[in-house]
């Protein structure tokens, strides 16, 4: 087990390197460079003077040493004009000689956000507190809500319930985030269209809306008013993906053996259920629910842009959108980090989960 | 001229889209008529579900095709006085008369662009999954194949390509800078070799025996195959026949890359599964050609299964692309397909939602169509 858990953190490591030098590269162009010297310097610069910024502010140079710069394996670069040395790792106010050597993300250097003006792990940082809270919400909506209707369609397949759950199952992964949410919006959150204007009239609802169409006061005060409609989205696509999954496990397990012994013993079917068949039919949804992460962090960028939340997502697309290159090299660390930390997660809990896995 | 009721707009409709009713009609009668002689298509149409999804797709397929005929007016063309108008509007001074489903921001037609968006996805997304599938295939079938080094260095490749956030990389990918700097050009030069090599192999694996056939056939491929190389990848045709403005190519490689991986995960497992059966080891010991074997003993085998994936695929690149216009990327901002629509739409959407709702119905139905048509397939296919 042991052995299992090192080789992967290996390979892990490996793809986390692998990864960020594709991002940092990507992010490195020469003509995402041009675009940084003409955003930080001026406009109209000439071709020499996009270079000479370039040379002056540690851009020149081999990639891959670059890279390392910005990992902080390789001594920081240093620039030296009229006697007054510049380098990335001499902030300003100090000389030469009290700056260290390395200042990379390894040394908790991250880097500046042009757009925010910010440090980018202060950035970083609270966004990703307004995003654990929409995640938070959508895995206490999502987990239990696709479990139970997986494991009801799944216990009789072919039934009546079965059927209706499964065409809801299949509509709901047909329905990406950016066409829920703009439904959602229009049927809950509309004061001209949908069901709010019919329920103002009938005075069931004080406000002119059921829900708010936009989550931007949600960052100070979660209210069920504005963290619905967020939620929802982000947990309708999810649900459906996940009980599918669980109710394919669940009718897998529901013909073996052991559940017509039970049954024959004269068990009934709650008690089958309840005690043997479902620990056994968790196991495959466990996995998926893990690597659903990656995918929820799909649907966080969509819905965090759709509603307006400055959580990651949005950050994300703020960064690439306003070419903020050492902002975007955090938010991939964060993103890659995310989808490698679950993958093992979703690995060793299988194996924990199912007694017939043994690894060497 | 008055404001349309909806029971008018709905019937109006549905009147505009006779050509596809027709079509529908014509398709399902042969289909039912000749169920029983058209293998797993004609099975089909014993599944209710199959049916209700093979008639989604079809729609939004014929929609796609007759689209000229359909349209109430000019996708692009603006009309004073109508931003916003509400489904049902009169279009005083014109030929057909009313905005069936209102007007956007920009005072166009909904309905049109809806329709026009039809085509703008279904030209991209069936033939961006068929690219996967050739890259998937080509690469997956050896690696579950032979095992070894080979599969160890695929299997991780794809698993780096998986393991990156997929808005990301479109992000970082489908960028004018990125166009700037002709990656796109050489995702492509690699991408689009693998159906060439594919369908070398696959007719070179059967005919080598007699080389008259072989010849004509891996002849063939090969013409076709770089004529539309040339064209695709690097725009050099001479002919002009072959040939993908740079921002459509750089959209459409980004979705291949990002949907190979998956592919070639599948194919790679059905094929570790299906090398240890019999009839594997009967062409094993004739002493037929590994490629003889994969292509013409495995892949017929595992067709069930990448069949339906296929068409659940279709769906999640419909979806890819929606999300690529959702957010502005690699489109012209005029672009009637529906991705970017919903987000030109979004901006009013608590005052006036018609306009980002109608393509974003259009979407789900069509991608809902794509599942439940796989669904059909699949309980059809395990029937067997």
């Amino acid at each position: 087990m042991l052995n299992f858990v090192i080789r992967r953190l290996a390979v892990m490591v490996l793809t986390a390197l692998v990864l960020t030098f594709v991002v940092f590269t990507l992010t490195n162009l020469p003509p995402n460079l041009e675009k940084l010297a003409k955003s930080e310097g001026s406009v109209r610069m000439s071709d020499e003077a996009v270079a000479s910024w370039l040379q002056q502010n540690g851009h020149t140079g081999p990639m891959i040493g670059r890279y390392g710069q910005w990992l902080g394996v390789l001594p920081g670069w240093t620039f030296e004009e009229n006697g007054t040395v510049t380098g990335r790792c001499i902030a300003k106010g100090m000389t030469a000689e009290d700056a260290p050597r390395y200042c990379g993300v390894l040394q908790g250097n991250w880097g500046f956000s042009t757009v925010f003006k910010q440090p980018v792990l202060d950035v970083l940082g609270r966004s990703l507190g307004h995003t654990g809270w929409l995640m938070l919400w959508v895995m206490i909506v999502m987990v239990p809500s696709s479990l139970i209707i997986g494991v009801l369609s799944g216990m009789r397949e072919g039934s009546r319930l079965d059927r209706v759950l499964s065409t809801f199952a299949i509509a709901t992964t047909a329905t990406p985030e950016y066409v829920s949410g703009v439904i959602l919006v229009a049927v809950f959150a509309s004061a001209t269209a949908g069901v709010s204007p019919w329920l103002v009239e009938q005075g069931w609802i004080s406000g002119k809306t059921l829900f708010q169409g936009t989550a931007t006061s949600a960052m100070d005060k979660i209210t069920f008013w504005n963290f619905t409609l967020p939620v929802m989205t982000i947990a309708l696509y999810g649900i459906g993906y996940i009980a599918r999954m669980t109710r394919a496990s669940m009718t897998e397990v529901m013909t073996q053996q052991y559940i017509r012994t039970a049954r024959l013993k004269g068990a009934s079917f709650g008690h089958v259920v309840m005690k043997h068949a479902l620990r056994n039919a968790l196991i495959a949804p466990f996995t998926v629910i893990m690597l659903q992460f990656p995918w929820l962090l799909n649907g966080v960028v969509i819905v965090e842009t759709l509603f307006n939340y400055k959580g990651f997502g949005w950050t994300l697309v703020q960064a690439a959108g306003n070419n903020d290159i050492d902002l975007l090299l955090g938010c991939s660390v964060v993103a890659v980090f995310v989808v490698l930390v679950t993958q093992l997660i979703s690995d060793i809990g299988y194996v924990f989960l199912n007694p017939r896995i043994r690894l060497a | 001229m008055d404001t349309l009721g909806w029971g008018s707009i709905l019937s109006m409709m549905a009147a505009r889209f006779w050509p596809v009713w027709i079509a529908l009609v014509v398709t399902f009668a042969l289909s039912i008529a000749f169920k029983r002689r058209l293998g797993l298509y004609g099975k089909l149409f014993d599944s209710p579900i199959g049916m209700v999804g093979f008639a989604l797709v079809m729609f939004w397929a014929f929609t796609a095709v007759f689209a000229d005929q359909i349209i109430t007016f000019d996708p692009l063309t603006q009309f004073r006085g109508l931003k916003n108008a509400l489904p049902g509007t009169a279009v005083p001074d014109s030929e057909y008369g009313w905005f069936l489903l209102g007007g956007d921001n920009l005072a166009r037609d909904v309905f049109s662009r809806m329709v026009m968006g039809a085509r703008e996805v279904l030209k991209i997304a069936p033939a961006a999954t068929v690219f996967a599938f050739m890259v998937g295939i080509t690469l997956g079938l050896p690696a579950g194949y032979f095992g070894g080094r080979l599969d160890t260095l695929l299997s991780f490749l794809s698993n780096l390509v998986l393991a990156f956030p997929v808005i990301l990389l479109f992000y970082l990918l489908v960028t004018p800078e990125m166009v700037q700097t002709g990656i796109p050009m050489y995702m492509a030069a690699v991408l689009f070799l693998f159906p060439v090599i594919f369908l070398c192999t696959l007719w070179n694996s059967r005919y080598f025996t007699s080389p008259g056939k072989r010849n004509l056939y891996v002849g063939l491929s090969l013409a076709i195959g770089l004529w539309a190389y040339s064209g695709l990848a690097f725009n050099a045709d001479p002919t002009g026949l072959w040939s993908m403005d740079p921002n459509l190519l750089n959209v459409f490689v980004s979705v291949v890359f990002v949907n190979s991986p998956t592919v070639f995960r599948i194919v790679r497992g059905l094929t570790m599964d299906l090398k240890a059966r019999d009839y594997v080891s009967a062409a094993q010991t004739r002493g037929e050609k590994s490629s003889y074997i994969m292509l013409w003993e495995i892949l017929p085998n595992a067709r069930g299964p990448l069949i339906v994936d296929f068409c659940l695929r279709i769906g999640y690149t419909t979806i890819l692309l929606g999300t690529l216009g959702f957010f502005g990327l690699g489109v012209t901002p005029e672009s009637p397909d529906w991705g970017s629509t919903i987000n030109a739409g979004r901006r009013l959407l608590s005052v006036y939602p018609h306009a980002a709702v109608v393509p974003a119905l259009a979407l789900m139905s069509l991608v809902l169509g794509l599942n439940l048509l796989a669904d059909g397939l699949r309980e059809e296919s395990l029937k067997d």
